[in-house]
C-alpha cells in the first residue's frame, strides 16, 4: 500500500494506460507496433491485479500470483507473435496490417 | 514523499505511453515502451512487491524489449518512418478510447471500495514460492505446471515458425 494514495488514484492511472493501449491498437498499422500496444494493455491489467490484492485483501497472495502468470503469458505471446511476424516478412516482405492477407491460407 | 514519487511515476508512465503509441520512428517507440515498463516496475517497488518488480525488469526490460528491438532491426531500416495514420481514423480511435475511459472512470469512482482494517505487510519471495507449489486449497500447483508446459510449447513453436519455408517457389 502506498501511503497517502487511495485506490481510486491508482486505478485511474491504470485505466488511462489501458485506454492508451487501446488507442494504439486501433491506430497503428504495423504489426510490431500493434503488439507493443497489446503489451501496454497487458501491463495495465497486471498492475490492477496487484493493486486490488494490496488494497482490498492484504493478507492474500492471489493477485501477485496472477500477475506472475500474466507476465509469463505475455512473454510467451510476444515470442510467438514475433516469430510469426518474422516469418511473414520472409514470405511477403512487409509487416503492414493491410498487406497480411496470406495468413488466411 | 511517496505521494510525490507516485505522481512523478504516473506522469512518466502516461507521457511515455502516449509517446510510444504515437511516435512515427519505430525504434524510438520501442524505447518509450521500455520507459513505461520501467515506470511500472517503480510502481511495484512503491507497493512493496519487490519480487514482481524484479520480474518486470528482467522479463520485460531484459527479454521482451530485446525481442522487439531484434524484430525491428531484422525487418526495418533504423531510420524508417511509419506511415501517417489518417486523421479520421485517429479521431474515431481517440473518441472511442476517450468514451471507454470515461465509462471506466465513472464506474471506478462510483464503486464503494471497502476499507480494510488489517495492516499490509510486504510479501516475502518464500511465500510466493510456497503458494505456487502448494497442493492444498488455494494452491497454484496446477496452473504452475500448465504454464511450464505452455512455455516449452511456445519455445518449440517459435523456433519452428521462425525457421519456416518460403511458400512461393518463384523467389
Amino acid at each position: 500500500m502506498i501511503a497517502g494514495i487511495s485506490i481510486y488514484e491508482i486505478l485511474t492511472l491504470t485505466s488511462i494506460l489501458f485506454f492508451i493501449g487501446i488507442y494504439g491498437f486501433f491506430t497503428r498499422e504495423n504489426l510490431i507496433t500493434v503488439l507493443m500496444s497489446v503489451e501496454l494493455i497487458l501491463n495495465a491489467s497486471a498492475v490492477n491485479f496487484v493493486l486490488i490484492n494490496t488494497y482490498l485483501y492484504p493478507d492474500l497472495l492471489q493477485g501477485a500470483v496472477f500477475s506472475i502468470f500474466i507476465v509469463a503469458l505475455a512473454a510467451a505471446e510476444t515470442a510467438l507473435a514475433i516469430a510469426i511476424i518474422i516469418n511473414l516478412y520472409k514470405l511477403i516482405y512487409s509487416v503492414e496490417v493491410k498487406d497480411t492477407e496470406t495468413m488466411k491460407y | 514523499m511517496e505521494r510525490i514519487i507516485f505522481y512523478i511515476l504516473a506522469a512518466v508512465i502516461i507521457l511515455f505511453a502516449v509517446a510510444s503509441v504515437t511516435s512515427r520512428k519505430i525504434l524510438r517507440a520501442v524505447i518509450y515502451l521500455l520507459f513505461v515498463l520501467i515506470g511500472i516496475a517503480g510502481l511495484y517497488f512503491l507497493i512493496d512487491y519487490n519480487f514482481l518488480a524484479a520480474i518486470q525488469l528482467t522479463v520485460y526490460g531484459g527479454g521482451i524489449i530485446v525481442l522487439f528491438i531484434f524484430a525491428v532491426l531484422l525487418i526495418h531500416h533504423v531510420e524508417l518512418e511509419l506511415e501517417k495514420t489518417a486523421l479520421k481514423k485517429k479521431l474515431i480511435a481517440g473518441l472511442l478510447s476517450a468514451a471507454g475511459l470515461a465509462v471506466t472512470l465513472w464506474a471506478i469512482s462510483t464503486y464503494p471500495f471497502p476499507e480494510t482494517g488489517s495492516a499490509y505487510t510486504s510479501v516475502e519471495v518464500a511465500d510466493i514460492g510456497k503458494i505456487l507449489l502448494s497442493y492444498e486449497d488455494g494452491g497454484f500447483i496446477l496452473p504452475f505446471e500448465v504454464i511450464s508446459v505452455l512455455l516449452v510449447a511456445v519455445m518449440i513453436g517459435a523456433i519452428v515458425i521462425a525457421k519456416g519455408k518460403k511458400l512461393t517457389e518463384n523467389n
